[in-house]
């Protein structure tokens, strides 16, 4: 590889990640990263002691997670905690290899007549709905849309 | 080995006790119990109590400072909603290895108010960020698999809710005494789709409490009442690719029901009535497969044919369940439990199943465990 090109570092006042599981490439595009139980291919976005599908302790494998999946269930939450706007689509999502999150779903209409269990989704990044930590620092978030939208 | 039983078992009219502690409600619930069994707290050789809420402040000592410092062993029991049946199945443990005769088992709770679930603290809220992980949308979402599955409707789910509330009419110790029309059921605030209001458990304050006593000490305080005990079975949620992003509820259940019927060595087919963890109306229609009252798939249809209100095949929640009756967490499981007690004693009043002879218990707490209890009449 060219050491002179444009690739460059994270730095400390970039987004951090809301989740652990999202990490940033070099170029600072982020993905998902699932990891996979050496023992008997179990995936996860965490790494437990041991695995938790099957007691060994052999470790983990780390991928890089499909960006595409199918809507497994799904729920419009109409109330929620103070502070949190409504209504948002809660989506749990099966990734082509494996992995299931949980986020939310965007970019559609929140009604049981749009949403289908089985559709197609993606996975994209943004800021995470202008959150903020205590010191300022912002959020990169996943969220899933409609794979035909905008296709 | 020989079956451990209940002697005496009873429960506080569920509600709100704002000025009432957690010593002062359990111990109530206890000295009703003991009553019940004829008893008295010289008699009790051993106090497990649970509480979720109440879980720092020693609530089992506290109950024993409302009734009685006798200095026996005190165990606190918290396993989410499932604490009431952890802390029962813990009495039933010691009197079954042959560690004590008469061992008290107590839930009581003071619930906070408002919506729970919110999932871990962290930098921001991950909220209406990542879902949501309100206990309304996480059992929405497990109705929505099922529906996904099945076909079962938003009607279908209602109808839950429409059932319970009618049979808390004839409870006297139910929160709500109300009936909720399909319409009233359906047309309510929506929460997360499809659990509207009326379709999520009351959250209310409460206890109730059991005797458990081994054969030897039933035989001697009189059969008449006596409940036996024939199976008490906890699992926690197997290893499952999706969970705990989606809380699995159903193999938990399966597995817990499983071990139930293999102790008692019967079947669904051999139980008269059921109380189980209706927390949301979704959540009522999984168990009902999970539990092997039907075959999957086909728990729509039971709800639409009525076979599980008083009056039809395999009545559920006759008590009103938690959707009226109302859930405080931790007395929530031994609260199901007198509900089959007064059945099996034919003093159940306006919602009797006639007849009954057996009944299961059940109750879920998210992380996640599960309890089934088998209870029969001696
Ligand atoms: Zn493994």
């Amino acid at each position: 590889m060219n050491k002179t090109s444009k690739t460059k570092e994270r730095m400390s006042t970039d987004p951090k990640p809301a989740q652990k599981f999202i990490k940033f490439e070099t170029g600072g595009r982020p993905y998902i990263e699932g990891k996979r139980c050496r023992s008997c291919a179990a995936v996860m976005t965490s790494e437990p002691l041991a695995c938790p599908a099957c007691g060994a302790r052999e470790g983990y494998d780390s991928f890089r997670a499909a960006e595409t999946g199918v809507l497994h269930a799904y729920s419009i939450v109409a109330r929620s905690y103070p502070g949190v706007a409504t209504p948002f689509v809660s989506a749990i999502v099966d990734l082509d290899d494996g992995l299931t999150l949980k986020g939310n779903l965007i970019n559609i209409p929140p009604t049981p007549e749009t949403i289908t269990p089985g559709m197609k989704l993606r996975v994209t990044f943004d800021d995470a709905l202008g959150r903020t930590d205590k010191e300022g620092g912002s959020y990169i978030a996943y969220f899933f849309e409609p794979a035909e939208q905008g296709a | 080995m020989a079956d451990a039983y209940i002697a005496g078992i009873d429960m506080l009219k569920f509600g709100r006790y704002p000025d009432r502690s957690f010593g002062e409600l359990g111990g109530e619930a206890a000295l009703l119990a003991l009553d019940d069994a004829g008893l008295g707290v010289r008699d009790v050789q051993a106090l497990y109590c649970g509480s979720v809420f109440g879980s720092f402040e020693m609530p089992g000592q506290n109950v024993m400072r409302q009734i009685g410092q006798t200095g026996i062993p005190v165990t606190n029991v918290s396993n989410a909603c499932a604490t009431g049946a952890a802390a029962f199945r813990e009495a039933w443990i010691a009197v079954k290895a042959g560690i004590c005769d008469v061992a008290l088992a107590v839930g009581v709770e003071k619930m906070p108010r408002g919506m729970l679930g919110g999932g871990e603290e962290t930098a921001i809220s991950h909220e209406g960020l990542f879902g949501s992980a309100s206990m309304p949308c996480v059992f929405a979402e497990s109705g929505m698999e099922h529906a996904a599955k099945y076909g079962t409707t938003f009607e279908q789910f209602a109808k839950v809710s429409v059932k319970n509330h009618h049979h808390s009419t004839m409870n006297p110790k139910a929160m709500y005494q109300k009936e909720t029309p399909l319409e009233e059921v359906m047309g309510a605030e929506m929460i997360a789709y499809p659990n509207t209001k009326l379709m999520c458990s009351v959250n209310v304050d409460g206890a109730a409490a059991a005797v458990v006593v081994s054969e030897k000490k039933a035989k001697e305080l009189g059969l008449d009442r006596a409940i036996r005990v024939r199976a008490s079975a906890l699992a926690s949620d197997p290893w499952n690719p999706r969970n705990p992003t989606m809380w699995d509820v159903n193999s938990v259940t399966q597995l817990a029901a499983k071990q139930a019927y293999e102790q008692a060595g019967l079947g669904a087919d051999d139980i008269d009535l059921i109380e189980l963890h209706d927390c949301f109306a979704t959540a009522e229609l999984l168990h009902y497969e999970n539990l092997g009252l039907c075959a999957e798939g086909e728990a729509g249809r039971m709800i639409d044919d009525d076979e599980t209100a008083l009056g039809g095949r395999i009545p559920v929640n006759v008590s009103g369940g938690l959707l009226s009756k109302g859930h405080p967490l931790g007395a929530t499981g031994i609260a199901n439990m007198y509900e089959v007690a007064l059945h099996l004693r034919g003093e159940a009043g306006a919602r009797q199943v006639e007849n009954a002879k057996r009944g299961l218990t059940h109750v879920v707490g998210l992380g996640t465990a599960c309890a089934v209890h088998i209870l029969e009449k001696a």
